[in-house]
C-alpha cells in the first residue's frame, strides 16, 4: 500500500426503512446498516478488519455486537459529518496497511429515541456557561442565529431562503423513500409554523429515525464487488468552533471552505468538473453558506442561484437529489444520508438518478457550523 | 418543569462571574499581542500565549444577529417567543446574551443597534444581558 493506493466505497446501504421506526434501538439500526452495506459489497462480517462510528453507541459496542475484533477503530464524534470524516480517516489507514477492509455506521433514534442518549451541555461547559442561559435549545436555536446577518449584509430574502425546501422538495417527490414528497411553494413555506424566526418548520430538518454503513477498502483488492466502485479522489475535514456565538464571520464558514479547498486540491478538480453535489442541510441556509464557501458562486449570490432553479431537477447544478435533510430525511447527524446518495448517483441508481455523474462532492456539517468533512466520489479512479 | 439552565463557573472563568457579580462586564486581553478575547480560558487564541489578563470592558456592544424562539427551552415556557441574541462587543469579542427591554420583533430588534450591558440575577450567578442605549433606549421607550 502507499499513498498512490486507490480507495473506493465497496459497499453501501442505508437501514431497509427510514422515518418513525420505534421497534429498533440506535443499536439496532447501526447494526441493520452494516449488515446491508457488508451485502452490498459481496463481503461478510469476517472480511471487516476495521471499524468507525460515533459514540452513541461507539464503535466497541458496534463491532462487539457484530463480532468483530477490529484491529483499527475510530470512533471520532464532531456531529453530523463525522462519517465522512470517518472516511478520509479510512482512506489513510488503508494506505498506511493498518486495515484492509473498514465498515463506517451510522444509526440513530433521532424521532423515537429509542437507546438514544440525551443531550444537555454540562454547566460547566463553556456552552452551558456562555449559551445555554440564554435559553438555546438545541439546532433550532443556535444552527439558525447566523442567518439574519447574512441576510442583512448580502440582501438575502425571507423568499430566497423559503425556495431552498421548496427546490429540495421537488427532488424529494421523485423519491419513494423520501419523508415528505408533496409540491409546495414558497408561499407555504412562508405560512407554516415559525420555529426561530427567520426559520418556518418546512425550512428546518425532519426528526426520524434511521441509519446506513459504508464498507471502504482498496481498488485493487482481490476478488471484485458486485456494484460499481465509487472512487474516493479527494477528502478534507476542518474545525471551526465549538459555540455557533464564536463563529468567526456569520456570513461564511470557514471550516466548510477549507474543508472543501483540500479535498478540490487532492482530487485535482474545480467546481466545472463537479456533475453532482450533496450539502447537509439541517436547515435552508447550509445549502447556501455550502455553495459560496466550496466557490460554486460568488459570497452572496447562492440565495439567487437556488431561487433562479439552478439546483432543482432540470437544473445545471443538481443538489441534495436524494431530497435532503429537509425532506428526505435526518436522523440528527445526517452525513451518512449525504454519502449514501453521492454513492447511488455514481453508481446509477439514485431514485432521482441524474443521469451518469462522474464527480460528486459531499460536503458535511458537525453541529452548528462546528466542523465540516468533504469527499470527492468519482466514477472513474483518479 | 425543569428551571432555566444555571451557568456553574470552573477556576478559569470565575473572574468573569466575579465580575457580573459586581455589574462589571469582565474580559481577558493578551499582554504579549494585545488581544482581547471572549470565551474565558488562560490562553490567549492568537498567539497562544499564557501571558493574559483580565480587564473590565465598556459594556457597550452592537446587535450582530439573533433568532426569535417559538421553542422554548426548559424554564422559558412562560416567556412566550424570545429573542437569542449574539452581540458585537465594543472591544472586539462577540457574545451569546439576552436581550432586555426589547420586545421580541423583528421590527423592535434591528441589526446593528446600539446595546449596553446590564445584569440580572440567575441562581447563584449574574448574568449578562444587554439592552438598548443612548438615543436607542429612548426610541424603544417611546
Ligand atoms: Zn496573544
Amino acid at each position: 500500500m502507499s499513498s498512490e493506493t486507490g480507495v473506493i466505497i465497496a459497499g453501501a446501504a442505508e437501514t431497509d426503512q427510514i422515518g418513525r421506526l420505534p421497534g429498533q434501538s440506535t443499536l439496532e439500526l447501526h447494526i441493520e446498516g452494516a449488515l446491508n452495506a457488508v451485502a452490498d459489497a459481496g463481503l461478510t462480517l469476517r472480511d471487516i478488519d476495521g471499524i468507525a462510528t460515533v459514540a452513541a453507541p461507539g464503535p466497541v459496542q458496534v463491532a462487539h455486537a457484530l463480532g468483530i475484533m477490529p484491529d483499527w477503530i475510530d470512533g471520532t464524534g464532531v456531529g453530523g459529518t463525522s462519517f465522512l470524516l470517518h472516511v478520509r480517516h479510512a482512506v489513510a489507514a488503508i494506505r498506511a496497511g493498518y486495515a484492509k477492509t473498514i465498515l463506517i455506521t451510522h444509526g440513530e433514534s433521532g424521532r423515537s429515541r429509542v437507546g438514544a442518549v440525551p443531550f444537555r451541555a454540562a454547566p460547566t461547559s463553556p456552552p452551558g456557561q456562555f449559551e445555554a442561559p440564554y435559553g438555546t435549545f438545541g439546532p433550532t436555536t443556535t444552527f439558525t442565529i447566523p442567518a439574519l446577518r447574512y441576510m442583512k449584509d448580502y440582501g438575502l430574502t425571507h423568499e430566497q431562503l423559503a425556495y431552498v425546501a421548496v427546490a429540495q422538495r421537488q427532488w424529494a417527490a421523485k423519491n419513494p423513500r423520501a419523508a415528505f414528497r408533496d409540491p409546495i411553494t414558497v408561499d407555504d413555506v412562508l405560512a407554516s409554523r415559525m420555529v426561530a424566526y427567520p426559520f418556518h418548520l418546512l425550512e428546518c430538518c425532519l426528526v426520524t429515525d434511521g441509519g446506513g454503513a459504508l464498507v471502504v477498502t482498496s481498488a485493487d483488492r482481490a476478488g471484485g464487488f458486485p456494484k460499481p466502485p465509487v472512487h474516493i479522489l479527494g477528502t478534507g475535514e476542518r474545525s471551526e468552533t465549538p459555540m455557533i456565538s464564536q463563529m468567526a464571520d456569520f456570513t461564511e464558514s470557514q471550516a466548510f471552505r477549507l474543508a472543501g479547498q483540500t479535498a478540490f486540491a487532492e482530487a485535482g478538480i474545480s467546481t466545472g468538473d463537479v456533475d453532482h453535489l450533496m450539502i447537509y442541510d439541517a436547515f435552508a441556509h447550509v445549502p447556501i453558506y455550502g455553495l459560496e464557501a466550496l466557490g460554486f458562486v460568488k459570497k452572496g449570490e447562492a440565495g439567487a442561484f437556488i431561487a433562479d432553479g439552478n439546483t432543482e431537477p432540470g437544473g445545471r447544478l443538481p443538489l441534495n437529489t436524494n431530497g435532503g435533510g429537509l425532506s428526505y430525511t435526518h436522523t440528527g447527524m445526517y452525513g451518512m444520508f449525504a454519502i449514501q446518495e453521492g454513492v447511488r448517483q455514481i453508481r446509477g441508481e439514485a431514485a432521482a438518478q441524474i443521469g451518469d455523474p462522474q464527480i460528486s462532492v459531499v460536503l458535511g456539517n458537525g453541529g452548528m457550523f462546528a466542523t465540516a468533512g468533504v469527499l470527492v466520489l468519482g466514477r472513474q479512479p483518479r | 418543569m425543569a428551571d432555566k439552565a444555571v451557568p456553574v463557573p470552573t477556576p478559569e472563568t470565575q473572574p468573569f462571574w466575579d465580575g457580573c457579580a459586581a455589574d462589571e462586564l469582565r474580559l481577558q486581553r493578551c499582554t504579549d499581542c494585545g488581544k482581547p478575547y471572549f470565551y474565558p480560558r488562560p490562553v490567549c487564541p492568537d498567539c497562544g500565549s499564557r501571558n493574559v489578563e483580565w480587564f473590565t470592558a465598556s459594556g457597550r456592544a452592537t446587535l450582530y444577529s439573533y433568532v426569535i424562539n417559538h421553542r422554548p427551552a426548559p424554564g422559558f415556557a412562560d416567556d412566550g417567543p424570545y429573542a437569542i441574541a449574539v452581540v458585537q462587543l465594543e472591544e472586539g469579542p462577540r457574545m451569546m446574551t439576552s436581550l432586555s427591554g426589547l420586545p421580541a420583533t423583528p421590527e423592535a430588534l434591528v441589526l446593528d443597534m446600539p446595546l449596553e450591558v446590564t445584569f440580572e440575577p440567575r441562581g447563584d450567578v449574574s448574568l449578562p444581558l444587554f439592552k438598548p442605549s443612548g438615543s436607542a433606549a429612548t426610541e424603544a421607550n417611546r
